[in-house]
């Protein structure tokens, strides 16, 4: 009897008794451990936001110098992964085999291609000497929108980059565990696991995924274009 | 007659602490039941650690003069038994010991939603409490609890990074205790079990759950900022570099305040479900209680500042934080005037849970009325970082958080175990531990009133002290052999206890129609709830022929 019982759907977990309450009970965690992230990126932008007023002009020069080219084209590469994430919900949803496995693995690379360009921001500022520590140095850089000669506070500069580089540091790992997820998923898929009835992990890490994108949406007019306007 | 055939015996009942046995079937089990005595045992260890600090420092305050450790250990002590006792023990105790225990049960489930996330919070535990135990073996750390920058961040010599990694970590087994709380009570309630018929206990775990979900990823990120500052020698918290170290200041008290409300929510729900038993009584005023559970968990929220009223925030939002900081008051108010009217006409029993529950109403309502007195802002300058902080917050926390965490220990060791408690000797330990309290605590107030500062090891300028101090550290010593023997007796009566039955106190609630203890899967057949909560007039309209209720 109990085996019978258990039959019809391996994936469904002893203690739920529907499938749809076991989709729900997933989905619904992963908002909340979503909302957990809202409040754990919150504590750094409500420090970046204090700061930002209280030195904007100083923000306002380290964030000059930080690529915005770059920056963008990163901006362009995570909103593309968005898309290709709901084409991969999509795909499973309406037992598309290879588009599904082709969407996860455009949206892996899309976010290697992301983590690369990271990188060679990051490598631009340990050339330039811009990472705060022993070695940091900050000089004589023009407060943008400022008379001439007025020189950016190179301390508050240093807070500036402090920031910068756990907010975007957090950010890339965000990114690295949403690799690994996304190479499970991958796995997964090429197994057969996902089902039309049976596909709320790949729904639950594309919510992650699009979670990640939408941090770096706000990290990159905050970091990166601060009084860019002249 | 056994003899009739060779096969049978006297079988024990299957349940879920006789259905696997091995090191292995605990470790890896993703059973809320035993997952739950995983943390009881690794919390009642912290809790040893941190009143040994405890007792240290009040042995150190015998006498004015600082003769039994050195200025340095004192900063270590009081530091780390704030950190043990907050992070690794009060903050787990009632939400992931007996919440853990009871959640499913008590809507009718059969497990957490997530059984595997809820072991990987207790590894997390785990990892952090390791670290911790590091920490302190190694040197220990001397910032207080409160890591407050610049001291941690540029010169104290202590291990401010370890600990506060333990700590952060520790975080994330918090957020996911919460997190499946809020899951399993949202999508896993049986069939007829409304949200206006969750026991209250319920109620209160979701709000606190509410707080661990959204207020602990600030104090994670706080730490990670402290620790990044501390290691890479950053400007983010030290007025040196340009930082600002009230920011730290508000980003620590956002989560830190509220991390109250965690210890003492869960505490109230304990005392909901005691006090209807043994008054035989619906709970009075049901949503009230209820909702004034979740006002707490969101007032919280709003009210953090009044911890640095003398840190040099403006006088207007100090006029702000000090009104909001009454509003708390009032749904707590609401939650003692409902427990005081559901005792009324009550046909009440004096066992041990409700001894607990009694202390805890009269010690909360001492450490919530001196709470007002903080959050008015002239008293506060004069009393802050004073002795009368001290005793406010442990009337709270100790006074509160653990007499309901105690008293529910009692009230579900029958369910957890299978065993009885030995009632007299939980009705005396109730006793001892409420005299050694009030003998700890109150001389405090005085003390702090009068002004004796906090975190002092030595106040032989102010010799006139030393009364109070000795009644206060005679105090804690009867305190610790109240807290001792709960433990005695409880591994006792895992022996020798006699077996109990399904539901020793006839108490309303799911989990008391299970067997005791429970099988794995909790119930045989899933529930169907057909009554409200406390329907306690209907289960004793079944036994009133049978003896007269007696106290």
């Amino acid at each position: 009897m109990a085996a019978h019982a258990e039959s019809h759907n391996p994936a469904l977990l002893h203690h739920f008794a529907t499938e749809e309450q076991q989709r729900n009970s997933a989905s619904f965690g992963m908002w909340i451990f979503l909302a957990t992230e809202v409040m754990f990126f919150g504590g750094l932008f409500c420090a970046y936001l204090i700061y930002r007023r209280l030195y904007f002009g100083d923000f306002a020069a380290a964030s000059k110098s930080i690529d915005a080219l770059l920056g963008g084209t990163n901006t362009a590469v995570l909103i593309c992964s968005s898309l290709t994430v709901v084409l991969a919900v999509w795909a499973a949803a309406t037992a598309r085999r290879t588009l599904l496995l082709s969407s996860l693995v455009v949206t892996m690379l899309l976010g290697c291609v992301f983590l690369g360009i990271k990188a060679k921001e990051y490598k631009d500022k340990f050339d330039e000497h811009h990472v705060p520590g022993a070695t940091f140095s900050f000089e004589h850089e023009q407060v943008p929108n400022a008379p001439e000669g007025v020189y950016a506070n190179p301390r508050h500069a240093e807070i500036f980059f402090a920031l910068y580089f756990i907010m975007t540091g957090l950010h890339a790992l965000h990114m690295i565990i949403g690799l690994g997820i996304f190479a499970w998923l991958l796995i997964m898929a090429w197994r057969g696991r996902f089902t039309p009835e049976y596909h709320t992990p790949i729904e639950i890490g594309g919510l992650y995924w699009h979670f990640v994108d939408i941090v770096w949406i706000y990290l990159f007019p905050l970091l990166y274009l601060i009084d860019r306007h002249a | 007659m056994s003899m009739a055939t060779a096969t049978v015996q006297p079988v024990e009942r299957e349940d879920y602490l006789n259905k696997h046995y091995g090191v292995g079937s605990w470790l890896l089990t993703t059973d809320h039941k035993r997952i739950a005595l995983l943390y009881l045992i690794s919390i009642t260890f912290f809790f040893f650690v941190g009143g040994f600090f405890a007792l240290l420092m009040r042995l150190e305050l015998l006498t004015p003069a600082g003769d039994l450790v050195q200025a340095d250990t004192y900063n270590k002590l009081f530091s780390m038994h704030g950190m043990v006792m907050v992070f690794f023990f009060l903050i787990p105790s009632i939400p992931a010991v007996l919440g853990n225990f009871l959640v499913p049960m008590m809507i009718g489930a059969k497990d957490l939603a997530f059984p595997k996330i809820n072991l990987l919070s207790w590894y997390l535990y785990i990892i952090g409490g390791v670290m911790m135990t590091h920490c302190i073996l190694t040197g220990g750390v001397d910032t207080g609890w409160t890591f407050y920058t610049p001291f941690s961040t540029a010169f104290s010599n202590s291990k401010v990074i370890e600990a506060g990694l333990a700590i952060f970590i520790n975080g994330f087994s918090s957020i996911l205790t919460g997190l499946n709380f809020v899951v399993t009570i949202h999508r896993m309630r049986a069939p007829g079990m409304t949200w206006s018929r969750l026991p209250l206990f319920i109620w209160a775990h979701y709000a606190t759950s509410i707080i661990q979900i959204l207020g602990t990823p600030v104090v994670a990120i706080t730490l990670v900022l402290v620790v990044a500052e501390r290691a890479l020698h950053l400007g983010i918290f030290d007025p040196k570099l340009g930082g600002d170290p009230l920011l730290f200041q508000h980003l620590f008290w956002f989560y830190s305040h509220p991390a109250v409300y965690i210890m003492i929510l869960p505490s109230m729900g304990v005392v909901t479900e005691v006090i209807a038993c043994f008054s035989r009584k619906r709970i009075f005023g049901y949503h009230f209680v209820a909702m004034s559970s979740v006002a707490i968990a969101v007032f919280g929220f709003l009210v953090w500042a009044h911890h640095m009223f003398v840190a040099g925030i403006s006088v207007y939002a100090a006029l702000v934080f000090s009104l909001l900081s009454y509003s708390v008051a009032v749904p707590s108010a609401v939650k003692v005037f409902n427990w005081t009217a559901t005792l009324y006409k009550g046909s009440i029993h004096y066992d041990a849970p409700m001894l607990y529950a009694f202390g805890f109403l009269g010690l909360f309502t001492i450490g919530g009325l001196t709470g007002l007195f903080l959050a008015a802002l002239g008293v506060d300058v004069h009393v802050t970082d004073t002795y009368f902080v001290i005793a406010h917050f442990h009337y709270i926390m100790v006074g509160g958080a653990l007499m309901g965490y105690l008293g529910g220990l009692h009230f579900w060791w029958p369910k957890i175990s299978g065993r009885l408690y030995p009632e007299g000797w939980a009705r005396l330990a109730a006793l001892i531990v409420f005299i050694g309290f009030n003998l700890t605590f109150f001389p405090q107030f005085v003390l702090g009133y009068l002004g004796m500062p906090r975190r002092y090891y030595d106040y032989s300028h102010m010799p006139e002290f030393q009364v109070l101090n000795v009644l206060s550290t005679a105090g804690s010593t009867i305190l610790g052999i109240g807290y001792l023997l709960p433990m005695i007796y409880f591994l006792w009566s895992m022996r020798y206890g006699k077996p109990a039955p399904d539901n020793p106190w006839n108490a309303a609630g799911l989990e008391w129609q299970t067997q005791s203890p429970p099988t794995t899967f909790n119930f045989v057949e899933e529930p169907v709830v057909t009554w409200e909560a406390y329907n306690y007039d209907e289960i004793d309209a079944g036994h009133k022929q049978e003896a007269p209720v007696v106290g």
